[in-house]
């Protein structure tokens, strides 16, 4: 693999942990182990936070994290000049 | 218009749509019955993965497992929502840029192995066939609720469908069939759950309804369903589970086997470009995630409705248990059905419905079937017909979509993985495509077979299909893809051990393919083979099983000879979207 291919695989990787990262505290740190105590706090009126993040916080954050990722996969397809066509 | 010739007008205008495009998108070469000509728009391939992916189960029953597990069934919902950001991230693009037509023939391919590649199909058929047994009991039931036919008539009508667009169209048909279905089935879940949610909150978006105070008061609504709960003897609606780990791994389990499902990553194949590919999983989530977060405020609505309808806290009845004799009309039509049952135990005319920690009455609900709540909620809430007709019609929509595309799944391994792959390599390109209709054909016949006379395992989509998906396919992709080092010999290794042990721990309690009474009932209570593994549930084993796959296929690859240099390159060339610049 050239240098500008194994560039742009290591910004890959980095982007994929760091999107993963914020996908498993969502879901397993904020929906899951902290839950509990998150229950405390109350938002958007009625909702105890930590069961909003399991049943609706964390579905909201997947579909941000999904395009984002998307996003920022294309403007470095274009800086590594690795694009389609 | 009575309520039964406006579900047949709503249902049979559904099934028109349906075979004009069947008539419309007819395949005529093997990329288009397996990848539709890879020509789907990124959006409308986001709206069929959406149809493909949510079913029966999805549509039906998952609601009413929320409303009678409250907190506890969190883990459906981010499970089957948080795999598609691993498949957006780790599998879907790369797959997409090697752009062959199915799952096993990459596993075969990047593993220069037929053995890689003929587990790969066994635990494709297997976890699809499992899987389409449900929707075809799924389409029978809705049929014979809502339209009043047999079980069996039902069925077959559904099989004669799936049958015209799915044989004549494969991937073709199916995808576009699947863009009307999602709008169908969505449309029906939201129209409902906007009226309920109103007519408690006053908010005419559930999701936000779901965090609201009751309409005309201060107090809130997920207030007011605990408060319900707990003063009749149930468990707090919003309260956290008890064992953590096991909530954990079960999460884990559905996230990793949602990302490993096939029909499901097949989808990601049709779509012109890699770039389409990311956003495309973006989309689907997007239709997925209109349905699951509408989901948690039906279920918690309709159990708020069905509590105050027996037992009400408001009004002149308010702190009286419902009198037999004056139940509501939607009552004694699910009574018809047997999903809804009451025994009159202390014989005071009354219906007593409480918790296992209400220690003054009994309990006289002795049944409530959780599939209830989405089907009984428009009549519960005194909804027009026609929400009615469209709640059966977008069942079945959620039914017929998924089994078509779990179908073709099956379909395409049979002729594309195995017949043309391994048996007969030299197969003309019509000889397949013929092959491809037959293997469909063939694949309908055996999943309405199996619908008609459930063997044992169709009652274990949770644990076997997203097990084996979770502890075989997806460790083997994603290792295919991010770790050039893995060979043959450990991808096999690796695929065979996650899979065994899954298989192992699932049988040991559910008994040998289901069968008979499981090993671990063998055993006094609480002796050490007795119990769950750290009260690890079977159908949160799928994570574990991968762990082991992944270690496996790891180590014996360490020791064994590294992959020869063109599937080396042909790993780094999946991981660019264009040319690879050298």
């Amino acid at each position: 693999m050239s240098n500008d291919s194994s560039a742009y695989w290591q910004a890959n990787i980095r982007l994929v942990i760091g999107c993963l990262v914020v996908w498993f505290i969502v879901s397993y740190g904020c929906g899951i182990l902290l839950a509990p105590a998150l229950n405390k706090i109350h938002i958007l009126g009625g909702y105890p936070l930590g069961f909003w993040f399991a049943q609706q916080g964390s579905i909201y954050t997947f579909v941000v994290l999904t395009f984002f990722y998307a996003w920022r996969m294309n403007q470095l397809d274009k800086k590594f000049g690795v694009q389609e066509d | 218009m009575s309520l039964q010739v406006m579900t047949y007008i709503v249902v049979g205008a559904t099934f028109a749509l349906y075979i004009a495009i069947a008539i419309m998108a007819r395949a005529s070469t093997t990329g288009e019955f397996y990848v539709a000509g890879k020509g789907v728009h990124p959006i409308l391939n986001g709206m069929a993965t959406g149809a493909d992916w949510m079913s029966a189960a999805s549509f039906i029953s998952m609601a009413g497992l929320i409303a009678f597990k409250g907190y506890d069934a969190s883990v459906f919902l981010m499970g089957w929502t948080g795999g598609y950001c691993l498949l957006a991230m780790l599998l879907a693009p790369y797959l997409r840029k090697y752009g062959k037509f199915t799952v096993p023939e990459f596993i075969g391919d990047r593993y220069y192995s037929n053995t890689a590649r003929v587990v790969a199909v066994i635990c494709l058929i297997t976890a699809s066939l499992t899987y389409v047994i449900g929707q075809m009991k799924g389409i029978g039931v809705a049929f014979s609720r809502f339209l009043e036919l047999d079980f069996a008539t039902g069925l077959y009508v559904g099989m004669a469908i799936v049958f015209i667009y799915a044989v004549l169209g494969g991937m073709k048909g199916v995808t576009y069939t699947q863009i009307a279905q999602y709008c169908v089935l969505i449309f029906a879940y939201t129209v409902p759950a906007v009226f309920i949610s109103l007519q408690l909150t006053g908010s005419a978006v559930p999701q936000l309804g779901l965090g609201s105070t009751m309409a005309g008061t201060d107090t809130f609504l997920l207030d007011k369903l605990d408060a319900t709960l707990i003063d009749l003897g149930f468990k707090q609606y919003t309260a956290t589970s008890t064992n953590t780990l096991n909530m954990f791994l079960y999460t884990m389990s559905l996230m990793i086997g949602t990302a490993g499902l096939p029909h499901v990553i097949t989808r990601f194949f049709t779509v012109p470009k890699v770039r389409d590919a990311r956003s495309s999983v973006g989309w689907s989530l997007v239709f997925i995630a209109i349905l699951y977060t509408t989901a948690p405020a039906v279920g918690a609505m309709a159990r708020l409705n069905l509590m105050e309808t027996i037992h009400p806290t408001t009004g002149v009845h308010a702190g009286e248990w419902l009198e037999y004799e004056k139940r509501p009309q939607w009552f004694k039509n699910w009574e018809k059905t047997g999903l809804l049952v009451h025994e009159d135990k202390n014989n005071d005319g009354r219906i007593q419905y409480v918790g296992k920690n209400n220690k003054e009455f009994e309990n006289e609900m002795v049944k409530v079937d959780r599939d209830i709540m989405v089907l009984a909620n428009p009549e519960i809430a005194n909804l027009p017909n026609w929400v009615i007709a469209l709640v059966a019609a977008g069942g079945i929509a959620a039914a017929l979509s998924t089994a078509a595309g779990l179908l073709l799944a099956i379909s395409s391994s049979i002729s594309h993985d195995l017949l043309k792959g391994i048996i007969a390599k030299d197969m003309s390109d019509k000889t397949e495509l013929m092959a491809g209709r037959i293997a469909m054909a063939g694949a309908i016949c055996v999943a309405g077979y199996f619908g008609l006379h459930p063997p044992g395992f169709a009652a274990q989509v949770v644990a076997l299909a997203f097990g084996l998906a979770a502890s075989s396919i997806f460790p083997a992709l994603m290792m295919g893809i991010f770790v050039k080092r893995i060979n043959n010999i450990g991808a096999v290794c690796g695929m065979l051990s996650g899979l065994g042990i899954t298989l192992l721990y699932i049988f040991w309690f559910k008994g040998w393919f289901f069968m008979g009474t499981p090993a671990a009932a063998n055993y006094p209570a609480d002796h050490l083979l007795a119990k769950h593994i750290l009260g690890i549930a079977p159908e949160a084993f799928g994570a574990v099983g991968a762990m082991v796959n992944f270690t496996v296929a790891y180590l014996v690859s360490a020791v064994t000879p590294p992959p020869p240099e063109h599937i080396q390159h042909l790993v780094e060339d999946i991981r660019v979207p264009g040319v690879l610049n050298k």
